[in-house]
């Protein structure tokens, strides 16, 4: 019964999550001192330096809002906005690339963004988490505050550091790879392949490190807690190993906290993703975003905000029901 | 005889708050790592709010000076490919950086503060829907959001109020360590007491539960610096802050606008580099030097 309590309540609270946060990306333009759409007109003006008739621009800022889909009043535009997003996942054309529609765009690159966190996620948090267990078991070795001071030094360096460090060193200092990479796309062959893996260990590389620093220093505090608790004394007395005792007693407990604890920066992570993607002209969401916003391609970034709510909050949403896979006090309650 | 006298002085006695004894609680604070983290602060902190006023002129406009200059003894970094000169830049970026994180700070931690204790102690219905509220917020990834407002206000927009919107969508994380504290607090015997005693839910907010997790506040406040000047610097190297105004992450922008590295324009690139990692080194290890010396304190660890 516990179980499905549970996971009852943690779906219900993913739908609400996605309706506050859908309704949040409606708002949030509509709380702007700014109009896009005159915007838009104007920078047309400017082009055509005024000789549009007003005639021409009434029915160029209709047209507008009715792409946008401004039309109505708020509420009728508030439904037709949810109905659109959560029903026909439909963003409407990109400006840019008229008539080409978002939704297929981001289909494109919603892959590239997720592969590429997903992999450097899960390396830096087994990683993380083996050094910092490490380091935490045997916190009164030496060899363990030097892991530690790893960790110190790596945490607090702002991410957009680290990415333009790594860019520097590996790409401009020690020519290994490419300062600009290049991800062909089109059919996937071997050869090509060969070169996305290639070009993506550098963006990789960025998000495991920034990922490590964090994971050491919390499973490590964790881990030290944990081994002081009576019940790895007593596996001690008992005459386990030094393996047994780190693997199955601390580790094990340890655990439950930082997979909580990944859930909630999964956020975090994803800022993290886009700005990689961004500094490293990776072709994710993020690249997406920047080109967007440089051209006011306001499809575009609704699109792309709502997918990324959505994949975070999933991504949430599994660690979640993953966990009472690992907690058995949820199991057999 | 020794040992229960040891056992004794060792239970904490609230009401014997002499000054000597804070005096000592308070050089009890000083770790290493706090020592290291204060020095950089106070250095740079210092050395940022103060110099400006020796600046010969505001870096922020251009071609004040030849451009391109490599280092020398009137322009210690160097000039810019715009004609700044790189130090006074730099002294101007990091107090910017600063003054920034700063005034987020105090937002934040007044609205996570207040909301955090607040919905721990009211519990029920209202603690429902404010939690649901912030991990709604914490689920939101910021970046996004700050990247549409960006291409909104296309820069029409003062520096602070970069700030006034990390503070909106920033509250949430400290709101929850806070709530999480006080529900921890509201069954200790103290509270207890000072309910029986007839105080309401604001008195026992404001007299018993502050003053116990004001430390907690105050590490949390470093960390928010931290998250703001972050956050703003990164929005800043992707051109999408108000990047006329010197900060640690426009000054990135523009050194990696005009290729700095490739012109060989080292001190540009590697200076604002060196100069954000020293100072975040430093408030990390005064937030964590902090947290460690409270918890020594409250004999935790």
């Amino acid at each position: 019964m516990g179980v499905v309590t549970f996971i009852a309540k943690r779906i219900a609270l993913y739908f609400a999550v996605l309706f506050i946060g859908l309704s949040i990306t409606f708002a949030l333009p509509r709380f702007m001192p700014v109009n896009p759409i005159d915007g838009y007109i104007g920078e047309l003006q400017s082009r055509a330096s005024a000789t549009i008739a007003p005639e021409g621009l009434a029915e160029l800022r209709k047209s507008l809002e009715e792409l946008y889909g401004l039309q109505g009043s708020v509420f009728e535009q508030y439904l037709a906005y949810m109905k659109r997003v959560v029903i026909d996942f439909d963003f409407g054309p990109s400006y840019t690339y008229f008539p080409h529609p978002v939704s297929s765009m981001l289909a494109e690159a919603l892959p590239w963004t997720m592969g590429l966190l997903m992999t450097a996620t899960v390396i830096a948090w087994c990683l993380g988490n083996t050094v910092g267990l490490v380091a935490g078991y045997f916190y009164k070795k030496r060899a363990a505050s030097i892991l530690e001071f790893v960790g110190i030094l790596l945490y607090p360096i702002p991410y957009y550091i680290l990415a333009i460090s790594v860019l520097m060193i590996f790409a401009y200092i020690f020519p290994i790879f490419p300062l600009s990479a290049t991800f062909p796309v089109g059919a996937l062959t071997l050869d090509k392949a060969g070169t996305i893996l290639f070009n993506s260990l550098l963006p990789g590389l960025a998000l495991v490190l920034a990922g490590f620093g964090w994971n050491i220093l919390s499973m490590k505090a964790l881990a030290i807690a944990t081994s002081e608790e009576p019940y790895v004394t007593f596996a001690r007395l008992k005459g386990t190993t030094h393996r047994t005792r780190m693997i199955r007693y601390v580790f094990r407990n340890a655990l439950l906290p930082q997979v909580t604890a990944l859930a909630l920066s999964l956020g975090v992570i994803f800022n993290g993703a886009l700005l990689t993607e961004i500094i490293f002209s990776y072709p994710g969401i993020g690249l997406i975003m920047r080109q967007a916003a440089s051209g006011g391609d306001y499809n575009v970034l609704y699109g792309a905000i709502t997918v990324s709510i959505i994949a975070v909050a999933t991504a949430g949403l599994l660690i979640d029901l993953a966990y009472p896979l690992l907690d058995p006090r949820i199991r057999h309650k | 005889m020794a040992e229960i006298g040891e056992t004794a002085t060792s239970i904490p006695v609230p009401a014997a708050r002499s000054s000597e004894r804070r005096r000592e609680s308070i050089l009890w604070l000083l770790t290493p790592r706090l020592i290291i983290g204060l020095t950089i602060l106070l250095v740079m902190g210092g050395g940022s709010m103060i110099l400006p006023v020796f600046a010969p002129v505001d870096p922020s406009f251009q071609g004040s000076y030849t451009r391109n200059l490599p280092p020398s003894f009137d322009h210690l970094l160097g000039t810019t490919a715009l004609g700044q000169d790189i130090f006074w830049y730099l002294v101007y970026s990091i107090r910017n950086s600063l003054i920034l994180g700063i005034v987020v700070a105090v937002g934040v931690t007044v609205i996570a503060t207040t909301v955090g204790l607040s919905a721990g102690f009211v519990g029920g219905n209202f603690e429902r829907f404010v939690m649901l509220i912030v991990d709604t917020i914490i689920t939101i990834p910021l970046l996004p959001v700050l990247i549409i407002l960006g291409a909104l206000i296309r820069g029409n927009t003062s520096f602070l109020a970069v700030g006034f919107i990390i503070i909106i969508f920033g509250w949430a994380w400290d709101a929850r360590t806070v709530r999480s504290m006080a529900l921890s607090l509201r069954e200790r015997e103290f509270i207890n007491m000072a309910r029986f005693s007839g105080a309401n839910t604001p008195q026992i907010i404001l007299r018993e539960v502050f003053p116990y997790v004001s430390a907690y506040i105050l590490v949390g406040f470093i960390n928010v610096i931290l998250f703001a000047i972050n956050t703003e610097a990164a929005l800043a190297v992707i051109g999408l802050s108000k990047v006329e105004v010197p900060t640690l992450g426009s000054v990135i922008f523009w050194a990696l606008n005009f290729n700095a590295l490739f012109t060989g324009h080292y001190a540009w690139m590697i200076a604002p580099i060196v100069a954000t990692v020293t100072l975040f080194l430093g408030l990390f290890l005064t937030s964590t030097g902090f947290n460690a010396a409270f918890a020594t304190k409250r004999g935790v660890q």
